[in-house]
Formats: structure tokens, sequence, C-alpha cells
């Protein structure tokens, strides 16, 4: 099997796949929280049917409101899956791994954590331990991947920093000495020093200003750009997507709405909530007013039956009413899971499987 | 580091504040009474007996004078607290003339080797346990372990010193139950001493254990649990970071402040279970020495002990507080 | 309240045990109205004899049947506890509201108060109160002294909550619609602490009996009172144990384990019906 030009496969961890293979593929993965609290069961559908992939070198954006389950979608992706948050159905298979992740063996998981595949999340305000310095956080995280001495490992680590504009006193510092931009940037190094193949980014710039949000987002750039990664970035910031990401997907109550190239959601979204989301972003010499869009996002415990948007849709049918709308190629590049978009969009046939549990309602 | 010397500084100053306020309480728990300790002494003496009402004029005014009675309040006060600085409580009435600090010097490290031994094996194992039952809930083991911790908890250290005496004492006798060493065996630095040490120790200790164990568990066990919540042991586990190390420098590190913390706060009662329980097994600390003094309505004895036991834990206290922040780099001390 | 104490006995096993437990403890209490024998009287029945029908917990060396006598010793012992957990809660809310809400000088004074008192050892003090009151020691003066040692720990619990509380919306709207200091305290904090409160009681309860029952054995306390800790004093007075009357001592002090647990059960499940994250883990979850 041809090897990726970088890593050593019988060294560290399972067999990678094929060259030229996808960074991420996604296939109609479902995942939700089960509870049973005082004698009700109860179903979060946190992430329900999601097909979607990243290709080699590229970042992709997932875009949507808070409690749409980009968060989750994330954590599951990462294999970070705990009860009660349990994968009901689908695979998630990346190219650096010949099998889908949620196969691997723990000490095979282990193995690919961090060398393969890293995480950035949000805020970064408690991410390092609080009661060691920066370095041993690199001890800790890296140190097992990269097989140098110690000598050598920190003068490797210092050079990445360098790389990315850090000076190197900064490995001296208790986390909580230093600002919330610096541990950003920190928590950006850290996972970028193995130079994974896989970057997944939860809302790292959420919780920072503008200018310090425009340094994070430079660096990030910057570095996926150096180390070749492909990344997975998610925030609810459409400003940040249009800076960063070169593809864009949608998310919804759980679902993926539209997925096409950034400039493309922008310029031509088919899906009315895209066309909104878009159309709330203030433009320079704009001074229309803007509406928001009636309701709220619906409760995941207990989602309305068809497409999950329908109730807020100012453009809803009888048959969203029906059956949830597949997601389907109508341009280049360019997938939509609407009725309106165009007669080509038929119901889905994996959206609707019955769950593992019946859902029954809310807690009391 | 000037914070930390200003730190010591102002915890000091409350460890002074501590032990000035616990002795006024003694001294005026003592002297706002109705009662006359003295005249309370002397119907001791001459209950059973005729007494010539010289003789008991001269013993008042003795007593008076031993128990520091004489004067105004404010003189007695006065010299009360001179006493005191200088470590003297005056002679104990039960041994006399022994002084009452010599009494005490002789018990208190028999509290202090049960107290800390005792306390290093609770604290020690019950975090230890608790922790890995915080981290590995699914371990049967640990939860066996974590509902009989929760039995023993609650039992207050007289009735588990109790329980240990009979179980020990009259069904399995397999163990000393009185005293800190053989009665005929010469103290010195030699094995046989020590063997017999260890063995006149164990019942105690184990009392002691078996109640403070359960405490720190299922202390340990719930500070665990809400810390493997927090973002900084699940990024490291995203990071593939190996268990074992997230368990130790992750997880239990953190918990040790807050639990060096509750040491420090729950000093006061381990040490009144420590005594107690050596009541029970007649083990030659402060606590017997306590009942004793009690008994033979001895004053002096009596006060000296209960300023000593605050002063005691007062000063552990203190030590362990002006250890803490050392151990946490978060705490700013200035 | 009342639908949450419904679910807590439906679905929460510890809960349900405690509840079971303290409940039997207080059936035993309440038998005691209707007891045969007066409380102080001996010589009531023969001595020394084993568990029967006809005496269930046998009879001791003082002629009285343990199974009366223990009704009484737990009732009072059981009413001396929630005296003493009264009293030193009302201190602990006292300081705990006061100093957490007000906070600055007053916080720091009634801190470095409480600081002061968290160490103090209770027992040798509460023998010095006894030592100096002998055969004045009454109940009532020995539950004050044990309320006024009892209240640290608990305080600053409060203390926290009232902190924490003390910076939420609800308290700043409160304070610009014009309600007073202590009514905010009364009426806004007060529900919240509550709970914290009931499992801090129960625990105070176990506490103050367990030390009363230390201080009766040992004979310094009104021996002439029946609660569990004189009648181990009684029972050790006649050496019951090498005399082989191991009912007088096994009865008393299992039916005192039991209250231990049984209040012990109940403050650990309200304690985690009230921390959120311990919910989660209930509810399937591993937080």
């Amino acid at each position: 099997m041809p090897q990726s030009g970088r890593d050593n496969a019988s060294a560290d961890g399972p067999r990678p796949a094929a060259e030229g293979a996808l960074a991420l593929a996604v296939d109609n993965l479902r995942a939700y929280y089960l509870m049973h609290y005082f004698g009700v069961e109860r179903e979060v559908r946190a992430v329900d049917d999601i097909s979607l992939v990243v290709r080699r070198n590229e970042i992709y954006g997932i875009a949507g409101e808070s409690s749409c389950g980009k968060t989750t979608f994330l954590k599951t992706i990462a294999a970070a899956v705990r009860p009660p948050l349990t994968v009901i159905g689908g695979s998630a298979r990346y190219g650096f791994v010949d099998r889908d992740i949620y196969a691997l063996s723990p000490a095979e998981l282990s193995a690919i954590r961090w060398r393969r595949l890293s995480y950035i999340t949000q805020g970064s305000m408690n991410v390092l331990n609080p009661v060691r310095r920066v370095r041993q956080s690199f001890v800790d995280f890296a140190f097992r991947h990269m097989k140098l001495n110690r000598r050598a490992f920190f003068a490797a680590v210092e050079q990445h920093l360098q790389r990315l504009r850090l000076t190197a006193n900064v490995l001296d510092a208790y986390p909580h000495e230093l600002s919330g931009g610096m541990k950003q940037r920190v928590t950006i190094a850290l996972a970028t020093i193995c130079h994974p193949d896989f970057i997944i980014a939860d809302e790292p710039t959420t919780a920072l200003d503008v200018i310090v949000q425009k340094d994070v987002l430079a660096m990030i750039r910057d570095a996926q750009q150096q180390f070749g990664s492909s990344m997975l970035f998610v925030t609810h910031d459409m400003t940040v997507h249009a800076n960063i990401a070169d593809r864009l997907g949608i998310m919804y109550a759980g679902r993926l709405l539209e997925e096409a190239p950034t400039i493309e959601i922008f310029k031509n979204p088919m899906h009315p909530y895209t066309a909104h989301l878009v159309a709330s972003l203030p433009r320079i010499g704009e001074q229309s007013r803007k509406e928001s869009l009636s309701g709220a996002p619906p409760n995941l415990a207990d989602p309305p039956k068809g497409c999950r948007f329908h109730p807020r849709c100012p453009l809803a049918m009888d048959v969203c009413r029906e059956a949830s709308p597949a997601l389907t190629t109508l341009a280049p590049g360019h997938r939509v899971a609407c009725y309106s978009a165009s007669p080509l969009v038929k119901p889905s046939a994996t959206a609707e499987r019955a769950s593992r549990a019946e859902p029954v309602g809310m807690v009391p | 580091m000037a914070g930390y010397a200003l730190y010591v500084l102002r915890r000091f100053g409350q460890f002074l504040l501590v032990v000035f306020v616990g002795i006024n309480i003694a001294f005026f728990v003592t002297h706002a009474t109705p009662i006359d300790p003295i005249t309370s002494a002397i119907a001791a003496a001459t209950r059973f007996s005729q007494a010539d009402p010289q003789a008991v004029q001269m013993t008042r005014v003795a007593l008076r004078e031993l128990y520091g009675l004489q004067g105004s309040l404010w003189e007695q006060y006065v010299a009360f607290w001179m006493r005191v600085a200088r470590a003297d409580f005056g002679p104990a009435l039960s041994a006399f003339p022994t002084p009452v600090s010599t009494l005490i010097w002789r018990a208190l490290p028999w509290t202090f080797g049960l107290l800390s031994v005792a306390t290093l094996i609770a604290w020690g194992l019950g975090n230890l346990l608790g922790g890995l039952a915080g981290y590995y809930r699914r371990n049967v083991m640990l939860k066996v372990f974590g509902v009989v911790a929760s039995g023993l908890q609650p039992i207050p250290n007289y009735v588990m010193a109790f329980v240990v005496l009979v179980l020990f004492g009259y069904v399995w006798p397999i163990l000393p139950i009185t005293g800190s060493a053989q009665i005929n065996l010469a103290q010195g630095w030699t094995f046989a001493y020590f063997h017999s040490v260890f063995q006149h120790a164990l019942l105690p200790v184990l009392s002691l254990v078996l109640v403070g164990t359960g405490a720190w568990f299922i202390g340990m066990r719930a500070l665990v649990s809400n810390i493997v919540t927090e973002d900084y042991v699940t990024y490291a586990e995203l990071g593939g970071v190996d268990h074992r190390r997230i368990l130790l420098s992750y997880v239990m590190r953190n918990a040790l402040m807050p639990q060096v913390t509750g040491l420090a706060l729950s000093l006061g009662l381990i040490f009144n279970g420590a005594v107690i329980t050596e009541v029970v097994f007649g083990y030659p600390g402060l606590g017997n020495l306590l009942i004793r003094a009690v008994y033979a309505g001895d004053y002096s004895l009596v006060i000296g002990i209960a300023s000593m036991s605050i002063i005691a834990v007062a000063f552990a206290a203190l030590v362990i507080d002006l250890i803490l922040p050392l151990l946490d780099p978060r705490v700013r001390v200035a | 309240m009342l639908r949450i104490l419904k679910d807590l006995l439906r679905y929460n096993r510890e809960f349900a045990l405690g509840a079971f437990l303290v409940l039997l403890i207080v059936a035993m209490s309440l038998a005691s109205f209707f007891s045969p024998y007066p409380s102080g009287m001996q010589y009531v029945v023969p001595f020394d004899m084993p568990p029967s029908w006809t005496y269930p917990f046998g009879t001791n060396s003082r002629g009285q049947d343990v199974f009366w006598q223990l009704t009484f010793a737990i009732r009072n012992s059981l009413l001396f506890g929630i005296t003493v957990a009264f009293l030193s809660r009302v201190l602990a809310l006292a300081v705990g509201l006061i100093s957490g809400y007000i906070g600055g000088m007053v916080d720091r004074i009634l801190m470095s108060i409480n600081d002061t008192f968290v160490v103090f050892p209770p027992f040798p003090i509460l023998v010095l109160v006894y030592f100096i009151f002998k055969d004045h020691m009454s109940w009532a003066l020995l539950a004050v002294a044990m309320a006024s040692l009892g209240w640290p720990y608990d305080a600053r619990l409060i203390r926290s909550v009232a902190l924490s509380l003390r910076t939420r919306e609800f308290t700043t709207q409160s304070l610009f619609s014009g309600m007073s200091t202590r009514q905010i305290l009364v009426e806004e904090h007060l529900p919240y602490v509550l709970p914290i409160v009931f499992a801090t009681t129960m625990n105070n309860i176990n506490w103050s009996i367990g030390l009363e029952v230390t201080l009766s054995v040992i004979g310094f306390t009104n021996i002439e009172t029946p609660t569990i800790g004189t009648m181990i004093y009684w029972a050790n007075q006649h050496t019951a144990l090498v005399a082989g009357v191991w009912w007088w001592i096994a009865f008393p002090v299992g039916l005192v384990i039991m209250t231990f647990i049984g209040l012990y059960l109940l403050s650990v499940s309200m304690n985690e019906y009230i921390d959120p994250r311990s919910r989660l883990s209930r509810m399937g979850g591993t937080a």
C-alpha cells in the first residue's frame, strides 16, 4: 500500500490509507445523548445523519447557531465520545488510517492522537494544566510522538514557537500568567507541534477581542499552510469563515443544510437559512433594517418531523413537514437540502431511520 | 517572595489571635461561673470525714494561691497570662508537686504520634483510593469500597473505638487494648520496646483510620469527579496523554490543594477524635490525662490541657496554611 | 418541594434507605410515650434477662426493660442533637449570610472569628466546661456550649453560597427596587441556601449526638437522664460486657449507628440532588 511521504507506517500507529485520498470522510454519522433520569428516557439528537468530506490541505468551515450540534459533532469526530453521548450509527474515516475511527483500539487511538489528529478548542481559558508550566504540557502531549531526547525535543519546540512568532520564555510560564490571546496562540502552537495531518478547531476565536482574533486567525492560516494540515473549523461567526474557510457547511439542529465553496455560499446561498445568515451580515454603506427569523432552534430531544427548519422557514411547503430533504448536489461542489431550491431534491432515505429508543419528551 | 513573607506574618497573627482567644475563653469560663472551685475541692476532700475548721481555712488560702485566685479579677488575669507566657500552669494537684507542663510534655508525644500516624494513613489512603474511584468509575472493587466507606464514615470516633475494643479485646483477643507499651518493659531505643509500642498503637490507630479514611475517600471522589469534567482534563484526553499521567499530574495534583485545605480545617476534629480514642484504649496521651484530671478534680491540669490542645491544633493549622501557597502556583499571596 | 421528595424517594436508593432508617428511629422515640414504665424508675423488672418475647431487648442490671429504656434514650439523644443543630444553624446562617453578603471589613472580621473557632477541638473545651459546672451541668448548657463550637464549618459553606448569590442579577434587581438588606437576605437568598442548610443539619445532628454519647459514656453529663450515652455509661458501670449482659450495650449502639447512617444517607443524597453535576452522572453520563 503506497505510503504518504511524511510518515513511517509501522513505527507509529495504524496503517495509513492510499495517497490522494480524502483527509476525512464522514458517512451518515449519528450521535445522540441517551439519558434516563427518574424514570424518564430522553434522547437528544445532537448529530443526526451527517455526511461530508474534507479534502487534503483544505479548511472546511462549519457554521450554525448555538446548540445546533456543532461541538458535539466535533467531539464525535475526534472520537471523544463519553456517555451519555453515544455513536448510534455511521462512520468517520480519516485519510491517515485505513479503518473507521470507531473501530480503532485505545492503543491505536492514542498513537494517532496529536500526531495525526489534534484539537484546538474554544477560549483556551482552562485547557492547560493550571499547576504545571507550559513546557510540561508540551512534554505531555508531544514528547512521545517526536521520538527525540529531551534536549533535542525542547530545541524543536523552541524552533516551532519561533516559526509561529512566539518567544521561548512562554514555556516557563504558568497558564494563569498568560493573557487570553497568548494562551490561545500557545494552544495553537501546541496543537501543531507534531505537524498533524488533521486539525479540529472549535470556535478558537470566539472568546477573543477583534484585534487578537485577527492575529490568531493569521496564525492558524500560517500554521495550516506551513504544515499542510487539513482542518475542520467550527464557528458561528460568518465573518471568520469568510476569512479562513475554503469550503463551508451550514449546520442546523444536528443536520447539514448546505455545503459549498465559501465564495458560493456568500454569493449564491440556496437554502433559506443560509440566505438569512448571509443577509444578516452588515455591509459597509448598507442602511436597511435586518429582520430576524421567527421562532427558536428546535429542542433536539423532540425535533420537528420532516425538515428541521420548516417551523421557521418562510418557504415551507407540505412536503417539508413530511420528510426530510436529502443533501443533493445542485451545482459543482454545491450541495443543498431544501425542496424549494430545486425539484431535484428528494426526501432523504437515511434521515428518518428510527432511533434506538423512543423519545418520550422533556424531563419534568 | 515579599508577598509570601506578608502572608506568613498575617497567618502568624491569626495563630496568635486563636491562641489568645482560646485561652481567654478557658480563663473566663472558669472565672465566670458561680461555682467556686475551691469550695468544691474542699467539699470533695472533706466529704467522708470531719475537718478542723482552721485546717480548712489554711487549705483554702493555699489552694487560692495555687489556683491563682487571689486578688481582683484583673490581677488574676494578668498573673495568669504571665504564667502562660512562661508555659507554667502551676503544679498538678493530683500529682503534686509535678508541674502541669511536665505531665503534658510526657503525654503529648503519645497523642502526637497517634494523631500523625493515623491522619497520614487516613488522609493518604482515603485520598488515593478516592481519586482512583472518582477517575475509574466502573471499577467494582472501588465501588464496593465506596459503599463500605459510606457506611463507616458517619460513625463517631467513640463508637468506632468502642466497637474495635470489643472486637479485638473480647471477641478476638489478639492485640493489647490498653497502654502504650508493655508495662514492665524498659523505655529505650530497643527493638523489643518499639515492637511493643507498635502493637499497642495498632488498635487505636486502626480505630481512627477506619473512621477517617471514609471521610477523605468520599470527599476526594466527589472532588475528582468534578475535576474530570474540567477543560484541561478533557483536553489532555483529546491529546492522547497517557491515562496514568492524567490521573497523577492533571487530576490528583489539582485535587491536592482543596484536600490540604480541608485537612487544615479538620484538624480540630481530628485532634478531638484522637483524644477520645485514647480514653477508650487507655492510651497515655492528653485525652486520658484530661479525664483523669477531671476525676481527680485537678483544676490546673484541666486548664493546662485545654489550653495546650488549642495551641497544638492552632499550630498545626498554621503549618499547613503556610505550606499551601507553595503548592498552588495560582495563589497570589500579595 | 414535595415533588422533589417524592422523586428522591422513588429513584434515589440512598435517600429511601436513609428515610426508612430515620423513620424507624423516630417511631422508636415516639414509642416512649407509650412506655409502661416511667423513665427514671429502676428495679421494675427482673435483672439481666436476655432478649425474649416478654422483654424484646432484654433487661439490664438496674432492673429496667432495655427496650423501653431505649425509647427514652433515643428520644432524648435525638432531641438533644436537633436542639444543638438548630442553635448552630442559627449562628451559621447569621454569620454566613451577613459575611457573604456585606463583604468587606465585616466579612474579614467574621471570617477571622470563624477561623479562630474552627480550630478549637470541641472535646477538651467541653470537658473543661463540665469540670467547672460539675453537678450544675444541664443539658441546656451543654447544648449551648456545643452549638457555639459547631457553627464555623457550615458558616463558611453558607458564606460561599451567599457570595455567589450576591453577584447574581436578581440580587442587583432587588437592590434597585428598594429592598432592604435584611429583606433581600430573608426573602431572596434563603430559598437557595436552605437545601444546603438541610444537608449540613443532618451532619450536625450526627456530630452532636456523637459528642453527647462520648461525654455521657465517660460520665460527664447528667447521667440520670436516659440517653444513648448514659445507657452505655451505666452498662459500663455494671461491667455489662464482662458479666455477659451484652444486650445492654449492643442495642443502644446498634440503634445509634442506625441513626448515624440514616441521617448521613439523607444528607448525602440531598447534596447529590442539589449539585447539578452529580445529577448528570445519575442520568447516565460519566460527568
